[in-house]
């Protein structure tokens, strides 16, 4: 086939789309935190802006949060998500587990910390599940839960929505990989289950989720709706006072923060290489473990028994949370340590109904201009693959999660001030491409397994009845791939939808989504607003997700060779 | 002018190992059994034929259909129709879209169209069958479909890559004699390749190996 010419260059313009942001916005906050930044009136390369941050008291606190709070949730989270796999694969309840977690990748961040927060807090569900008859407590106790000076929250916070994401990848990986065999094996020659797993199989999974466990480092290090939500205030972590700094009214700060991204920037590229060689260290003792031959058949009962219970903790913790959200956007008066509200009511709903549409609409419209673009390169590459041969190297697949590796504070700020220079700023068209940045790798990792696996000889026959190669695309694969195709734009939209940073720093604070309208709130503490705009936050990419299984299922209920396993 | 398929020259090779190699003339209505086993060189043959041959092989010699060299056309402009081992029947769409699908786009209009696809099901013994789900057919009752879709794309010659190795006994003999049948009655040169010593029997012929030496059985 050598049709379709104009796709051969859609690699690289997606590749652009990916880097040149990534790159240009670098660069950007590099500028100005050596001072240079003409507009502001930096025309001279300096060290102040360094100077300024040193001189911070919060400056090492702040950057220590970052770092104890990123590789704790990631250790964690990489620990539960492994232990799950391990200690239940291919078991009827881990096709439950996966089903209790799969839904919890759709909700965003800052929703998912909302309703942790609202579960967890001294006046929380949990809190009021237990008073006053186990806790004696007839009143909120005066003790700091979430905003922890550790970050413990926000950890628990980034750990119940990353452990499904690894679990994904996990999953994803174990297809490519002969893991059944290779644990059987090892369970024939005595080793337990959990134990033969991590000996056998982990071995070989991992190198192929080591890019998502640097995604999950470097975002876990950088966040900035969680923290903002359940982080720290004094100091909060680095990338929260970065943002301080940005949104500060005293321009001359930016160059502060500039410097302060690029400090941030520095971090998660020495934690990243810190955890390289710490995969090297873990390895060899790996190895050497493996050649003493300890079965570890005894643990198996525990472990499956701890990895079942962390598993439904951290599915409880969002579905739960969502409760609480749901209930507290209803709720009329509500005394602690009352567990339901006393009466429920659609005041506030109907009161903020016009603020509501409004948000929901620009998240709408951003989410589905983003993954309209996001999708039409996806496609369009996965087709110049298949069309002309071309091959996805790995290089190509590092290109493809460096949005998702640079951490967002490091390069959204510096891509800020050229959508100023170039007046983009502030306009919803902005919004969308930053948004389209983000949203592309996660369209593209979920799409290309689907389309790769496609059977070609259905191309191939097409093409024997006279089909062109728009026809085949058309007319046999896209609708062949219809559910796979949607379900990836369901990602793609979930994505955009919890994206706060790129729409606060692009959009220059005047295009307001559910997620930044939902964060703005945090800091005022009305349950009853953030209940709602949490709750809509939760609701948008689930319903994204619903008509990705109805509308397939809906045009192929007649089609049993579609059916979902295909 | 119905000259028929030939193959002139042709020689494939991978990596220095020559895996095909025939001189060979298709009469309209004759079919020619290429028979050899596994990995001998057979489908690679047909993807020659049908202008999908993978970048790994090398290939001299020309391709001629009806007096015209088709070598260097596109699969789709070959109008070479092939029928796979497995059938390849589009699972999003019904008999009778199948069948459309295939239809060239010169025959215009939905009700002559849709006239072409009941005439092509009624000749298969599938009257009726137009609006039914392909996965609910029987393995010969898609066998069949199958062949219709690529008949009914009108093709200049037919390549049969072991399209009967997957039916049973009773359908395999039955469907055998129906693809046989159609490719006399429209004067098709027909290229069969099997390693089933019965299926190269039954349909007659010459049979050759990929190295084009006579094979008698």
């Amino acid at each position: 086939m050598n049709r379709g010419r104009p796709l051969r260059f859609a690699p690289l313009l997606t590749i652009l789309l990916l880097i040149g942001p990534v790159g240009a916005g670098v660069l950007g906050t590099l500028a100005p935190a050596f001072g240079y930044l003409p507009a502001l009136g930096g025309v001279s390369v300096t060290l102040d802006p360094w100077r300024d941050l040193m001189a911070w008291q919060g400056l090492w606190p702040a950057a220590w949060l970052s770092i104890s709070t990123g590789i704790g949730a990631t250790v964690i989270s990489l620990i539960i998500s492994t232990l799950i796999v391990a200690a239940w694969q291919g078991t009827r309840v881990f096709a439950f587990v996966m089903r209790a977690l799969s839904p919890l990748l759709s909700v965003p961040h800052a929703a998912a910390a909302f309703g942790l927060a609202f579960l967890i807090a001294p006046s929380g569900w949990i809190s009021r599940a237990l008073s006053p008859h186990i806790t004696g407590w007839e009143r909120p106790p005066d003790i700091l839960i979430t905003q922890d000076p550790m970050g413990l929250s926000m950890m628990a916070a980034l750990v119940v929505k990353e452990v499904p994401f690894l679990l994904l990848m996990t999953m994803a990986a174990l297809g490519q990989t002969d893991s059944l065999r290779m644990r059987m094996s090892a369970q024939v020659l005595g080793y337990g289950r959990v134990w033969g797993w991590l000996l056998a199989v982990f071995p070989r999974v991992y190198p192929q989720i080591r890019l998502p466990i640097y995604a999950v480092l470097a975002y876990s290090m950088s966040v900035v709706d969680v923290a903002l939500i359940l982080g720290p205030t004094r100091p909060p972590t680095l990338s929260v006072q970065v943002l301080t700094w940005m949104s500060d009214p005293d321009l001359s700060l930016r160059f502060q923060a500039a410097a302060g991204a690029v400090l941030q920037l520095g971090l998660v590229l020495a934690a990243l290489f810190a955890w390289r060689s710490a995969e090297r260290v873990v390895a060899r003792l790996g190895c050497g473990i493996a050649m003493r031959g300890h079965r570890g058949a005894g643990g198996d009962a525990a472990s499956r028994g701890v990895a079942l219970s962390l598993a439904m903790i951290c599915a409880g913790a969002v579905l739960f949370g969502l409760g609480a959200l749901t209930v507290w956007s209803f709720a009329g008066l509500w005394q602690f340590p009352d567990l339901l509200p006393q009466q429920l009511s659609l005041r506030v709903w109907m009161a903020q109904s016009g603020n509501l549409a409004a948000a929901t609409k620009d998240t709408v419209i951003i989410g589905v201009a983003a993954t309209g673009i996001a999708l039409l390169l996806v496609i369009a590459c996965l087709e110049a693959e298949y069309r002309h041969g071309l091959r996805t190297s790995g290089r190509a697949l590092l290109l493809l999660y460096i949005p998702l590796i640079v951490p967002q504070v490091a390069f959204l700020p510096g891509l800020s001030i050229f959508a100023i220079l170039t007046g983009v700023d502030g306009g919803i068209a902005a919004v969308i491409m930053a948004h389209a940045v983000f949203v592309l790798p996660y369209v593209f990792l979920s799409l290309a397994d689907p389309w790769r696996a496609w059977d070609q000889r259905l191309g191939l026959a097409a093409q024997t009845l006279g089909a062109g190669a728009e026809r085949v695309l058309w007319g046999v694969r896209l609708p062949m791939l219809l559910r796979p195709v949607l379900t990836a734009a369901a990602v793609g939209f979930a994505v955009s939808v919890g994206q706060y940073l790129p729409t606060l720093l692009i959009g220059a604070g005047r295009i307001e989504t559910l997620t930044t309208e939902a964060v703005a709130l945090a800091s005022g503490g009305n349950r009853r607003l953030i209940g709602m705009y949490a709750l809509l936050q939760m609701v948008t990419p689930l319903a994204a997700f619903t008509v990705a299984i109805l509308v397939p299922s809906l045009i192929y209920r007649n089609r049993r060779g579609l059916s979902v396993s295909v | 002018m119905k000259d028929g398929l030939h193959i002139l020259e042709l020689e494939i090779a991978q990596r220095g190992r020559v895996l095909v190699s025939l001189d060979l003339k298709i009469a309209p209505g004759e079919i020619v059994t290429i028979m050899g086993p596994s990995g001998s060189g057979k489908s690679t043959l047909l993807s020659a034929l049908i202008g999908a041959l993978a970048p790994e092989f090398e290939m001299r010699g020309h391709v001629l259909l009806n007096g015209i060299d088709i070598t260097d056309l596109s699969t789709r402009q070959r109008r070479i129709g092939l029928l796979f081992q497995d059938d390849t029947l589009f699972p999003h769409l019904s008999v009778g879209a199948n069948l459309a699908f295939a239809l060239p786009p010169t025959v215009r209009g939905k009700g002559a169209r849709m006239a072409r696809v009941e005439r092509a099901l009624l000749d298969a013994g599938l009257d009726g069958f137009s609006g039914r789900d392909p996965a609910t057919l029987s393995g010969g009752q898609r066998a069949r479909v199958s062949l219709m879709r690529t008949l009914i794309a009108e093709p200049n010659a037919l390549l049969l890559d072991e399209p009967f190795s997957k039916l049973d006994a009773d359908r395999r003999t039955h469907i055998r004699a129906f693809v046989v049948d159609r490719v006399r009655q429209r004067a098709l040169p027909a290229l069969l390749v099997t390693h089933d010593a019965e299926d190269a029997r039954a349909v007659g012929g010459r049979i050759l190996d990929p190295l084009g030496r006579e094979i008698s059985l």
